[in-house]
């Protein structure tokens, strides 16, 4: 049991960056893993009967390493593809297996959400290859077919073998898009399966330990990027909400309701922490900007009071950098806590139809401002709506009590 | 693409189709479903309510015998409920329309993609 608590912390700790330092060489990140998945499945055998070795990630390096050169001289053959090996080969013979590897995550993260892999794949293929989930918890995730995002993980690792993205850092001229992307990605994984409906809570989906995890990777490789201390204030805001967005009984409690001594402490003051470290660096981005809104929330605590004027100010700010449906939703909710009922109406009036039809946010939020607006013909509709998108029963549930709230 | 969504339900959610349908939040959660589909405009038009499976009658023929049975050929726990087909593009967007159906807490959705007979 021993050394399967040991591999299972190794393959948490370092699977990352045993795929990173052996797929950085060969550029072949599926040989990589499977490589190590034999390494970890030898490791299972060898360690409850010899013990656990002393340095067991240089153990499980060196006998991927031994099986990928296998492999490779299995390929020469094949596909002669000489230098790839030699390399290997050299690398294998000057460095030996008990000496420190380098960390090579940072150069892994960028290459898998590089722009030339579909921008669908690459939260997926982050989390395949830094955290080592399997495909089928990745596919559920995020709503996909397993024998589906199985193959796109698989074209997605095959294309950068055969059309030879670089496992490079980005230069300095593309370093701010590019960190963009992988800023997006880890998102995306701390955002999968979130319902949002009254449009105030950012975040906090089925991978959130996960997303904060990379942002946590990330932030160690980068720690003079503003943009990654806010991606993790913002995580963390949300994060220390987890518990206090259900009641006891298991009801769906909204952010303006819930209870502020059952959110965590320690985690919102490291959210605070990021976001004056990362204001210091006086480079606003999106995340800061999102992780602001959720300061505004979280301030609640203390003070009492939700300055909803500032939360609209700062959604005009994000809009002003990055225009999604989601945030001028939340701008218009914002506006109606503010008080400017018909603005906020006039607001989600305008945005196009096409983007909304299956947007369970914009119609909750549009049938709150209705409600208020005393237009309970529409408020109703818009409600029935939101109900017929939302996939949580809890969510459904409250927003079934407030539309029947709307006849008495 | 034409996908058919097959909703299963439990046996709980078969006895609940008793409720008074004005009040239910039964019928209320499967009629806001319903609406949601049609005003996004992704539905057929083809698509049923079934009565439920102890209703249902089997017909099997085993050399040259016929064998018919009262209920559904497997007594499984969830039993299909209804159906509609729904078209979108692809496999994604019809796994999101059956990730919110009322019955996917409790039953289960099969999403199977309609078999094109015009062969493109």
């Amino acid at each position: 049991m021993d050394a399967l608590a040991a591999v299972e912390t190794i393959a948490r700790e370092s699977y990352g960056r045993l795929v990173a330092y052996l797929s950085a060489r060969s550029r072949d990140v599926a040989g990589a893993e499977d490589a190590l998945s034999e390494a970890f499945h030898a490791a299972l055998t060898t360690w409850p009967r010899d013990g656990v070795p002393q340095k067991p990630e240089a153990w499980l390096l060196a006998a991927a390493r031994r099986r990928l050169i296998d492999e490779s001289r299995r390929t020469e053959v094949r596909e002669r593809s000489a230098p790839t090996v030699q390399h290997m080969m050299e690398t294998l013979a000057n460095n030996g297996a008990e000496e420190a590897f380098p960390d090579e995550r940072l150069k892994l993260l960028f290459l898998c959400a590089h722009p030339a892999i579909d921008a669908t794949t690459r939260t997926p293929l982050m989390l395949q290859t830094v955290l080592g989930l399997d495909a089928a918890r990745i596919a559920s995730a995020f709503l996909v077919a397993p024998a589906t995002m199985g193959q796109r993980l698989v074209r997605a690792k095959s294309k950068i073998r055969l059309a030879g993205i670089p496992f490079a850092l980005p230069g300095a001229k593309d370093l701010p898009a590019r960190l963009d992307a992988v800023l997006e990605a880890i998102y995306a994984a701390y955002n999968s399966g979130w319902e949002n409906p009254t449009g105030t809570d950012a975040c906090t989906g089925g991978l959130a330990t996960e997303g904060i995890w990379l942002t946590r990777v990330l932030l160690g490789l980068l720690p003079n990027e503003p943009e990654v201390h806010g991606l993790l204030s913002l995580q963390l805001h949300c994060e220390a909400r987890r518990a206090a967005r259900r009641s006891v009984s298991g009801e769906f409690v909204p952010l303006s309701e819930q209870d502020n001594a059952v959110w965590s402490r320690p985690m919102l003051e490291e959210a605070e922490r990021a976001l004056t470290l990362a204001s210091s660096f006086q480079r606003v981005g999106r995340f800061q900007l999102e992780a602001a809104i959720q300061s505004v929330h979280s301030h609640r605590r203390l003070t009492g009071r939700t300055e909803w004027r500032v939360i609209v100010q700062l959604y005009g700010e994000l809009i002003r950098l990055a225009p999604t449906v989601g945030a001028l939703v939340s701008r218009a909710a914002a506006l109606a806590e503010a008080g400017e009922l018909p603005a906020a109406l006039r607001e989600l009036d305008e945005i196009p139809a096409a983007t909304i039809a299956a947007y369970q946010s914009f119609w909750a939020v549009r049938a709150h401002v209705l409600a208020r607006l005393g237009n309970v013909a529409e408020a109703r509709a818009a409600y029935t709506r939101a109900i017929g998108l939302t996939e949580d029963e809890a969510i459904r549930k409250f927003l079934r009590q407030r539309s029947a709230a709307l006849a008495e | 693409m034409e996908y058919m969504l097959m909703f299963y339900e439990s046996k709980v959610e078969f006895a609940r189709r008793d409720e008074n349908p004005a009040t239910s939040s039964y019928w209320g959660a499967w009629g806001a479903y319903m609406q949601a589909i049609n005003e996004a405009g992704v539905a057929t038009g083809t698509g049923n309510a079934l009565q439920p499976p102890e209703m249902g009658t089997s017909v099997r023929l085993k050399d040259g015998k016929r064998h018919v049975q009262d209920g559904p050929f497997a007594d499984a726990k969830e039993q299909l409920g209804g159906y509609m087909i729904i078209e979108v593009p692809s496999l994604d967007q019809a796994l999101e329309w059956a990730s919110r159906a009322p019955c996917a807490a409790n039953g289960g959705v099969e999403v199977r993609p309609v078999l094109d007979m015009d062969g493109k």
